[in-house]
């Protein structure tokens, strides 16, 4: 035993610090091999037209095009357009999503009732689905939907499918507030929707931060609904349209990513501050 | 307030247990928005996708009045039967797609998780970078590959071409089956995020006492790992595996921005095939492989429901 005990020492404990070398090269591989295309991403985006299509092509632009950043936005493609389509069905989702969880993650997180169980598993079936395996009887439901309409119609779905992740992680933050802060409220003469919005709410905001980033970051990057219902090409999502900047005989690869890293960088960034809890809600506890 | 237990209240307990309708009646009006989206945006789409899979469509989606019975199906111009479709590989495809992508992701996931479960400076940065090609979206980052990989004008090609690695520029994309390999490995690149994530909350829950005895014990690190820790990371691995077989399986941009290839060529998944069909003929025989694609998602989550069992914790 003493002997175990003493090698167990000597080879210093299982705390040792990592080898410093290896974790830095480590995390030079890993920064490389998730960063590398954003970077071509980036390095195109600062390209002229005769540099993005020139044979062979040279890694760097001679010279970084900024101007690009300007330029594409009086394109033919007219990703403006997009990008307002994008943004009207992202935060349309995220705020109907908002209205629709929060009292059931409320109500499910506080009360048990006959039927729960039923419920929560139709929320975690849902959570699996994804609009692309329905996307046929989406475009069956919803092809009258047009002109703008068609917006409503992706606001409704990106909302549906990603409702889920919303009230999973709400009702895990509003779980763990004790029952009796409601239960102080309701003598003092609030009403149960009162107590939600005025005493539970601001106690779990990091759930709802979360909820709301999730569902933004979807709904923004959501492809196969999109493809599926938009015809009219300036109503199409970025992710629908981006492809339009591949023309026949132009081919402004430098515009579609000057575009897409419009797209990503605020999503990115939005992604970066939930990162922690982003686990919680889609595993819906069976890790922890 | 006394503590005894006035007739009044038992009263009041009996009601309860007796009017357990009543309760879900009380419930309702918090649970019905969701409900309603949940019936209408998820489950009927659903049933109207089963419906329309027994009906005759033009490519215009116009039709709907002929019931055609299984014909969409296994018809002569069915789902699984339509001329110039090369079926049998196809479905080959898919599996291969799901099992490949999936197992790859989740070996190199472990080891991402265990590099990143290390304590060193930075490594909250590192997490950071990770996580983009789970931000971006899909068709953004396959876009971009699909640019490296260009035969003329692709950096990647350029990269691998200057290094050795390849001996001159490869149009990857024009060839279904490079272009499969290609999607294959993009696949794996936007999975590792989520699956990655899912391991490390796993590992918080490796006890380091745990670990520690073994380590008195004698265990060296490999045999920790083995006996210790991947026994108890089972249920994160289990749920990583199953959501990634459903989105894998479900991947559409993916496959569909890297082949280049017009038609029925022989580097689709029934996925990418559904989408096909639905433009060139319409959402009967659409719907019909739908149906076949949806049954196989119920499957999956029956397997998660039974296996994680993600609701013991809320219940």
């Amino acid at each position: 035993m003493a002997k175990v005990k003493s090698e167990h020492k000597l080879r210093g404990g299982i705390d040792k610090k990592p080898n410093l070398i290896l974790t830095i090269i480590g995390a030079l591989v890993v920064m490389l091999f998730f960063g590398f295309p954003y970077l071509l991403m980036f390095i195109t985006s600062l390209k002229t037209r005769l540099e993005v299509t020139k044979i062979p092509p040279d890694y760097f632009p001679a010279e970084p095009r900024w101007q690009n950043y300007l330029d594409v936005w009086t394109s033919e493609v007219n990703p403006a357009s997009s990008l307002l389509a994008t943004s009207v069905i992202a935060f349309g989702a995220t705020i109907l999503v908002l209205i629709v969880a929060t009292p059931a993650a409320y109500y499910i997180a506080r009360f048990r009732f006959p039927g729960r169980l039923v419920f929560l598993l139709l929320v975690l079936c849902t959570q699996m689905l994804q609009p692309t395996v329905l996307a046929v009887g989406l475009f069956q439901e919803f092809k009258g939907w047009q002109g703008y309409a068609v917006w409503g119609a992706l606001i409704l779905i990106n909302a549906a499918f990603n409702l889920s992740f919303a009230i999973w992680i709400m009702q895990a933050f509003f779980a763990s507030v004790p029952k009796e802060v409601d239960e102080a409220a309701l003598i003092d003469g609030l009403g149960r929707l009162q107590t939600m919005f005025r005493i539970s709410l601001p106690l779990v905001w990091p759930g709802i931060v979360t909820a709301i980033v999730f569902v933004f970051v979807n709904s923004w990057n959501e492809f196969a609904a999109a493809l599926i219902l938009v015809r009219d090409n300036s109503l199409q999502p970025l992710t629908v349209s981006m492809p339009r900047f591949l023309g026949l005989y132009v081919q402004d690869w430098q515009y579609l990513f000057t575009v897409a890293l419009v797209a990503i960088v605020p999503v990115a960034i939005l992604f970066g501050i939930i990162e922690k809890r982003l686990i919680g809600g889609l595993t819906a506890g069976s890790v922890k | 307030m006394s503590l005894t237990a006035t007739p009044q209240m038992v009263n009041q307990t009996k009601k309860r247990k007796i009017s357990g309708g009543w309760e879900t009646l009380r419930a309702l009006p918090w649970l019905l928005p969701t409900l309603i989206l949940i019936v209408g945006v998820v489950l009927y789409p659903a049933g109207l996708m089963i419906y329309t899979s027994f009906f005759k469509y033009n490519r215009f989606g116009i039709g709907g009045t002929e019931n055609v019975g299984l014909d969409n199906y296994f018809g002569p111009a069915g789902a699984l039967t339509f001329p110039g479709v090369p079926i049998s590989r196809i479905l080959l495809n898919t599996v291969v797609w799901v099992v490949i992508v999936v197992i790859v992701t989740v070996i190199l996931s472990l080891a991402l998780a265990q590099f990143l479960n290390k304590p060193f400076r930075g490594r909250k940065f590192i997490r950071l970078f990770i996580i983009l090609p789970w931000a971006c979206s899909v068709v953004m980052t396959a876009t971009v590959f699909r640019y490296g990989l260009e035969q003329n004008v692709g950096l990647f090609n350029r990269l691998m071409v200057d290094t050795g690695i390849l001996e001159s520029a490869k149009a990857w994309t024009k060839d279904p089956t490079s272009a499969f390999w290609v999607a294959v490995f993009v696949a794996i690149y936007v999975s590792l995020p989520f699956t990655t994530y899912t391991i490390l909350a796993g590992l918080q829950a490796v006890p380091g006492d745990v670990l520690e005895a073994a380590h008195v014990d004698g265990a060296n690190s490999p045999q920790r790992y083995w006996h210790i820790v991947l026994p108890l990371l089972r249920p994160a691995v289990a749920t990583a595996a199953l959501i990634n077989i459903i989105n894998v399986f479900n991947s559409l941009p993916i496959l569909r921005i890297l082949q280049d290839t017009p038609g029925y060529h022989s580097g689709h998944i029934t996925t990418t095939l559904m989408f096909e069909y639905q433009s060139n003929l319409g959402p009967g025989v659409s719907s019909a492989l739908s149906v076949l694609n949806f049954m196989f998602c119920l499957v999956i989550i029956a397997i998660y429901l039974i296996i994680v069992k993600p609701t013991k914790e809320v219940a």
